[in-house]
């Protein structure tokens, strides 16, 4: 089977050879009856956590659950950047974090994932979102993460079609992270489902939890479609039915399932070289390297799990996008599609431990999950390996709403269609 | 999405504005109500699949807030109730 190394010289060999030789990238493992560590949810969290159980705890006795095909969750189906532009020092260490993981990715799980660092740029419209920005990059520059207040000159220089002089909105400058970017989601996947099954994780697909065993108050075991699977920890990395698959622990949790809606233009030539969101409105566009115009908006902001959002919401994030860069107007767009978010009822993530010995939580990721992936498997391995959190993400606890502890960036309060 | 405003008819989702979950009753103001009580009823959702009872105000219409009955799975409306009325049912119920 395939390689286990990829480099130059595995790409010449199978050039020349009608690339016949590359073999499946993992195993497709079927579920032995007992392990150390499960993981249920097999995207980018649940895949990352198992990978660095094996590769920083030298846990591989691990197995991922996953009830449809790698990546045919959030992880396949978003905007695809990353950055660490946050405010609150509970966050911001956690996402530098994960930035610095996505740095080192590729030669770490030797894997291309097109990690970009092509910027990301924060427009402000008033003098008020200029002082907010300001705030923001200086607290950022605090945990010596870069950051650069431009003004409205330097944003001309890097979008000279956007629409500056808008009469209502008009572009007075941006907050850039040069350092921020975007990654090819579907390889982040692929990758960490890769190394993680190198070091010997079972990466089980099609095999749906349906109850959660608990015994004396510890969880010891899965009932899924392909049988009981005994395991001395469990971790729950399920995103948008988090609330679902924790109601089997009999656990609620302050979590509401929420759908974004992402788009995806036809290709047109290079025109956005980097990450741009607009500050009048929720909108932010990032072109890929197929050169498909790729955006989104806000979530449409009622419960749903079904997976698909409705017009309103299309019109909305259309409209943000015309009154950002008119320019695109007449491109047209082939595919939408959306994904259930875990709203959490401050913005921020959660990974814990549950009251359920044995039991580990890791949801709550609204929907900027994605730029997380490296340093939520790197903090949950930690925390499921050694039973207490890792230090940047102490912050991120399940106890948080009752003991008042809230992280929430946009200071919107427990009401999680709006953060 | 369309919602049967029991006001103004059938009318498109957009001319309402979503609150949430229309199941956490409130606690009672002071009193020895307990912070876990509190923390329950701020915090704490039953996220179903499937039909949700929910709260929605009808901001560009007759400005009432309704109890939506929806599905989350399909997005399908079963109905819509004032919320009024069944604030009175509830309370009137043991």
């Amino acid at each position: 089977m395939g390689y286990d190394r990829y480099s130059v010289f595995s790409l010449l060999r199978e050039s020349l050879r009608g690339h016949a030789g590359w073999g499946p990238a993992w195993r497709d493992a079927a579920p032995r009856p007992a392990y150390d560590v499960v993981i249920v949810g097999g995207g980018g969290h649940g895949l990352s956590t198992a990978y660095y159980l094996a590769s920083q705890h030298g846990i591989t006795n691990v197995a991922v659950v996953e009830r449809g095909y790698i990546g045919s969750g959030n992880v396949g189906r978003n905007t695809t950047i990353i950055r660490s532009n946050y405010l609150l020092p509970g966050n911001i260490p956690f996402y530098e974090h994960s930035l610095k993981l996505w740095e080192g990715l590729e030669q770490d799980i030797n894997y291309n994932a097109m990690v970009s660092q092509r910027g990301v740029l924060n427009l402000f419209h008033t003098d008020a979102q200029r002082d907010a920005y300001a705030r923001r990059g200086n607290a950022m520059r605090l945990h010596g993460i870069d950051a650069e207040l431009l003004d409205r000159a330097a944003v001309r220089r890097m979008l000279p079609y956007a629409d500056f002089d808008n009469a209502r909105f008009p572009i007075h400058g941006g907050l850039l992270q040069r350092r921020g970017g975007t990654v090819r989601h579907d390889a982040v996947a692929w990758g960490y489902a890769r190394a993680a099954d190198r070091r010997g994780v079972d990466v089980i697909q099609h095999c749906e939890v349906t109850g959660i065993t608990v015994e004396n108050g510890r969880a010891v075991g899965l009932q899924t479609t392909r049988g009981t699977i005994r395991a001395k920890k469990v971790g729950l990395a399920c995103a948008g039915n988090s609330s679902r698959v924790a109601a089997m622990a009999g656990l609620r949790l302050p979590i509401e399932s929420h759908v974004l809606q992402a788009f995806v233009s036809e290709g047109i030539k290079p025109l956005i070289d980097c990450v741009v969101t607009y500050g009048a409105g929720h909108f932010y566009i990032s072109q890929s390297d197929k050169g498909g115009l790729v955006f989104g908006g806000d979530i449409d902001g009622y419960n749903s799990y079904a997976w698909r959002g409705n017009l309103p919401t299309v019109e909305d994030v259309c409209e943000g996008g015309m009154a950002l860069m008119p320019i695109i107007g007449r491109v047209r767009i082939t595919r939408s599609w959306g994904g259930l978010m875990d709203m959490s009822m401050d913005g921020s993530p959660i990974i814990d431990r549950t009251p359920i010995e044995g039991l580990y939580l890791n949801c709550g990721w609204c929907y900027g999950g994605f730029k997380a992936t490296p340093a939520s498997g790197w903090c949950f391995a930690h925390l499921i390996a050694q039973d207490a959190p890792y230090p940047v993400a102490a912050a991120l606890r399940l106890d948080r709403f009752a003991t008042g502890r809230l992280v929430d960036e946009k200071g919107v309060g427990a009401q999680p269609n709006l953060h | 999405m369309r919602i049967p405003c029991p006001h103004c008819g059938e009318r498109g989702f957009q001319e309402f504005a979503y609150y949430g979950d229309a199941g956490p009753k409130r606690p009672a103001h002071g009193g020895d109500t307990g912070e876990d009580v509190w923390f329950d009823y701020v915090y704490l959702r039953d996220n179903p699949a499937g039909p949700h009872e929910e709260l929605w105000y009808h901001a560009a219409g007759c400005r009432t807030w309704l109890v939506v009955t929806r599905n989350t799975l399909t997005h399908e409306v079963a109905g819509a109730r004032p919320a009024r009325d069944v604030a009175l049912e509830r309370s009137a119920a043991p």
